[in-house]
């Protein structure tokens, strides 16, 4: 991935800093530009917000097909989680055995490594959910 | 806005098609269009060509040139134009030659879509449909096309109690009318046991709930209603087509268990046409999934929310009974090139009105509907046909 | 002086036990284990690296003082003889992710098992000149030993963070001294995969002498005697030495028992006495006294005299996972999981 790319992103995948949108509160992550629900309304009114990292399970699934760069994880549970704040985001569930992720389980944010380039190229880091302590 | 009518239909056989290029599928199925409809190369005005990832796949972008160039057109310096909407792209290129006959823009255009994808090796083609999800927030952090599927598919069984099995027939109900196309990827027909055995791939769904990774190509000739019958004595109508998009994410849509894209562009397409799910005979809905049939037969409104899975397991969608759904065999047994799939979901449903639908004829097929997908459902689109008598 | 403002630690949950690696190269595990008094040794999973266990400590230690601000985190060090990257700093990701800087300066250290400890002195001398408020250092490891060496049954990973300052101190570092020497026990050439070790002359020539001298420097800088400590914890690359070594002291075992993690997690190698000083914090009350010598072959040693202070008790409210509930969660893997984590297996190229 070029190195730009996810240089960008680092804050949020380091430390969840979504937005808040300043005319109707709604909660988004990634930030975004326009909040979806307000339009123009909320152009330059989006605030930057840190996400606590703590939600629950909404759905998941064992993935046992994996992608080359998710080769030494597999078999692992991707998963859809509801911040409290309200935005939901895509990850990986750890520190549990598969078969015990149940939807409404707690979770909380850990760090952890997503992947690299090969052997030579940079790392990337960011978010997976372990069971809430 | 005129009346637009599909006179000519044409299509490869799908498959892993070692010998075939992606020029050759092209080809192929246009030519096969062109012939159908009998029309000669001078007649055409303009092509449209629906393609997915070529640029990844087969490291070649500007498909529409290409493909017109090599099928013989490029004297004629025609305007040629590449769709693209993740797996759609077929519908929507369908829409573009629709728009572009119905106001008058064009007289005669070839619509087609082809798709390589077994050049780059199996691995490589997932991760490239993987780019049609979330890449920042959904791929980069282990999410798969099949795991954002499944993921669905647990959510649709945890709030409507719909079973694994009957997620699973759908699977079992599409190869046995893909036994019956002499064109589809897998003619053969499967038990339910097999499906639930089968390798898992991402839990709840395992080899068998998804449809192959394939080659292939499909293509339409269109021209105005009030000229058709200069090509065609069976001549089938485009009655109305729908368009919706919705969040790339699967985690930013409202219920994950809802294609609200799906819902928006049948309600639209439905009143374009004038017409309700009742007045369906049958339909090629987008089953890249075995659960992404049982939502779209729910969000198409043939069935209630929820009561997909039981209507699939009780027969109701399959061949003889009230909607026969995906008689080519869907994109499960008939194959999945993924650009070319809508072209394909309309040169089935064309035939089918025509009553060139062989030993998987659907009786009193009268109005027949398209159902394709973008991505995990960012965008849909959904065509009716009908039969001019 | 300065001291330890606030601490944070990791381990991560895979165990393999040296029955599992005797049974791969046909020696009797069991008895190894028992001769280095190890039981078991962590694991990093394969999507944790030094770089994501430091910052899980780091972020344990700021967790415990939410009146601190990041911002005023002015030098981050982390020592490690494992960076995943050979250039590019641990030290500028962890202040990534603890939201620090970019008003600040950082850096990598590589003392063997000692990087941690040379970081603490560093930003204890930053404080107590006033240029820094507060700095982290860190020591965290994830070391392997070669397939089928005596290494392979003790280098695990784990590390711990201390932020170090002048104001609010949960642990006073009364005194630190150091003993160093050029002496080759334990090394690795750049590009090797494994260290390389001298064998017995590990011990008497390496570990013990700078252990044993350093401890006595601190002894005559504390004026004072092992009677003086609740708590005393020495570099531990595996459960025998650093009892040895502590009786030869006139330490007994109970003092020593509480920062021994050796025995259950194994060496964290640039982690192991902070670890073990994390330990120890999670459970002692103000007034306690801390004797603590580090080791890192090549050779050196840190020693340090610690007092708990009252401050400790408000670190204890945080929600934060003691060392002990680390220690105690954990899964148990085969040894061609913990080969395939480790990278022990040539995968194909490209």
């Amino acid at each position: 991935m070029a190195v730009p790319r996810f240089w960008r992103e680092v804050s949020s995948r380091y430390n969840l800093i979504g937005t808040k949108c300043g005319s109707c509160g709604t909660v988004d992550f990634p930030p975004r530009v326009v909040c979806p629900k307000c339009g123009r309304r909320s152009v330059g009114r989006m605030q930057k917000l840190k996400l606590a990292g703590k939600g629950t399970v909404v759905s998941f699934t064992i993935i046992h097909d994996a992608p080359e760069a998710f080769e030494l994880m597999k078999p692992y549970v991707l998963a859809i989680v509801e911040l409290d704040e309200g935005a939901r985001v895509t990850s990986q569930i750890i520190d549990v055995e598969n078969e015990q992720v149940k939807i409404g389980m707690r979770v909380e944010s850990a760090f952890r490594k997503l992947g690299s380039e090969g052997e030579a190229g940079v790392i990337h880091y960011g978010y997976k959910f372990r069971p809430e302590m | 806005m005129r009346e637009v009518a599909v006179i000519g239909v044409g299509e490869t056989q799908f498959g892993e098609l070692w010998d075939k290029s992606f020029r050759d599928l092209g080809i192929e199925a246009g030519l096969r269009a062109v012939q159908d409809a009998g029309i000669t190369t001078e007649n055409i005005d303009a092509v449209y060509v629906g393609n997915m990832s070529a640029g990844r796949l087969i490291d070649q972008e500007h498909v529409s040139a290409l493909v017109a160039d090599y099928s013989g057109l490029s004297d004629m310096h025609l305007p040629t134009t590449r769709v693209e909407g993740g797996g759609a792209c077929g519908a929507l290129a369908i829409l573009q030659g629709w728009a572009a006959v119905a106001s008058g823009l064009h007289e005669i255009v070839v619509v087609g879509a082809a798709e390589k994808m077994t050049d780059v090796g199996e691995v490589k083609a997932m991760e490239i449909l993987t780019a049609t999800a979330d890449q920042e927030w959904e791929s980069v952090f282990g999410a798969t096309i099949p795991g954002l599927f499944a993921m669905m598919a647990r959510r649709h069984m945890y709030e409507y109690a719909t079973t694994r099995e009957q997620i699973a027939s759908v699977a079992v109900k599409n190869h046995r009318h893909g036994a019956l196309n002499p064109n589809a990827q897998f003619q053969k027909e499967i038990t339910l046991e097999s499906v639930l055995k089968a390798p898992r791939v991402a839990e709840p769904l395992g080899l068998f709930d998804a449809a192959p990774l394939s080659d292939g190509a499909a293509a339409l000739v269109l021209c105005p209603l009030e000229k058709a019958r200069r090509f065609q004595d069976t001549p089938v109508r485009i009655l109305g087509s729908g368009q919706a998009s919705d969040t790339v994410a699967l985690h930013d849509r409202r219920d994950l268990t809802t294609m609200d894209a799906t819902v928006v562009a049948g309600k639209r397409a439905f009143h374009a046409a004038q017409k309700t799910p009742a007045d369906i005979q049958l339909a090629e809905v987008h089953d890249n999934f075995t659960i992404t049939e049982i939502m779209a037969i729910e969000d198409l409104r043939f069935v209630k929310k929820g009561q997909g899975g039981p209507a699939t397991e009780e027969g109701q969608t399959t061949l003889g009974s009230r909607i026969a759904v995906n008689t080519s065999g869907g994109l499960k047994a008939r194959g999945m090139p993924v650009g070319a799939t809508g072209v394909a979901q309309a040169v089935e449903i064309v035939r089918q009105l025509r009553g060139e639908g062989g030993k998987r004829q659907v009786q009193n097929a009268e109005i027949g509907l398209t159902h394709t997908l973008g991505g995990t459902g960012a965008t849909a689109v959904v065509h009716l046909f009908g039969r001019v008598n | 002086m300065a001291g330890i403002v606030s601490y944070g630690a990791y381990v991560p949950r895979f165990r393999i036990q040296p029955k599992e690696i005797g049974r791969v190269w046909g020696v009797d595990g069991e008895a190894m284990g028992k001769n280095l008094n190890i039981r078991a040794k962590s694991v990093p999973g394969p999507d944790e690296d030094v770089i994501t266990i430091s910052v899980e400590a780091a972020r344990a230690a700021m967790k415990r003082v939410p009146g601190v601000s990041p911002s005023d985190i002015g030098a981050i060090y982390v020592g490690s003889e494992s960076h995943p990257y050979a250039v590019k700093p641990t030290a500028t990701i962890v202040a990534e992710a603890i939201e620090a800087g970019p008003v600040m300066t950082a850096a990598d250290f590589e003392f063997a098992c000692k990087a941690g400890t040379a970081a603490m002195q560093t930003c204890m001398g930053l404080t107590v000149a006033n240029m820094a408020k507060y700095g982290m250092a860190i020591g965290s490891d994830t070391s392997q030993g070669a397939p089928g060496d005596a290494l392979e049954y003790s280098a695990s990973a784990g590390g711990a963070a201390f932020l170090i300052g002048n104001v609010g101190v949960a642990a006073s570092i009364n005194h630190t001294v150091s003993y160093t020497t050029d002496t080759p026990d334990f090394w690795r050439r750049e590009g090797q995969a494994y260290p390389s070790h001298g064998g017995r002359f590990t011990g008497e020539p390496a570990y013990f002498k700078h252990v044993a001298n350093c401890a006595q420097l601190l002894f005559k800088r504390a004026n004072s005697g092992p009677q003086d400590y609740q708590y005393a914890v020495f570099h531990q690359p595996n459960g025998k030495f650093p009892l040895r070594v502590g009786k030869m002291l006139g330490f007994d075992e109970k003092q020593m028992d509480t920062g021994l993690l050796v025995r259950e997690i194994g060496n964290t190698y640039s982690g192991a006495i902070m670890v073990g000083l994390c330990a120890i914090f999670d459970v002692a009350k103000p007034g306690d006294r801390i004797f603590a010598v580090g080791y890192g072959s090549g050779a050196g040693s840190d020693a340090f005299d610690i007092t708990v202070t009252e401050e400790m008790d408000a670190l204890h409210k945080a929600k934060v996972r003691t060392m002990r509930s680390m220690v105690e969660d954990f899964k148990v893997i085969d040894y061609s999981t913990y080969a395939k984590y480790r990278g022990k297996i040539k995968m194909r190229e490209g």
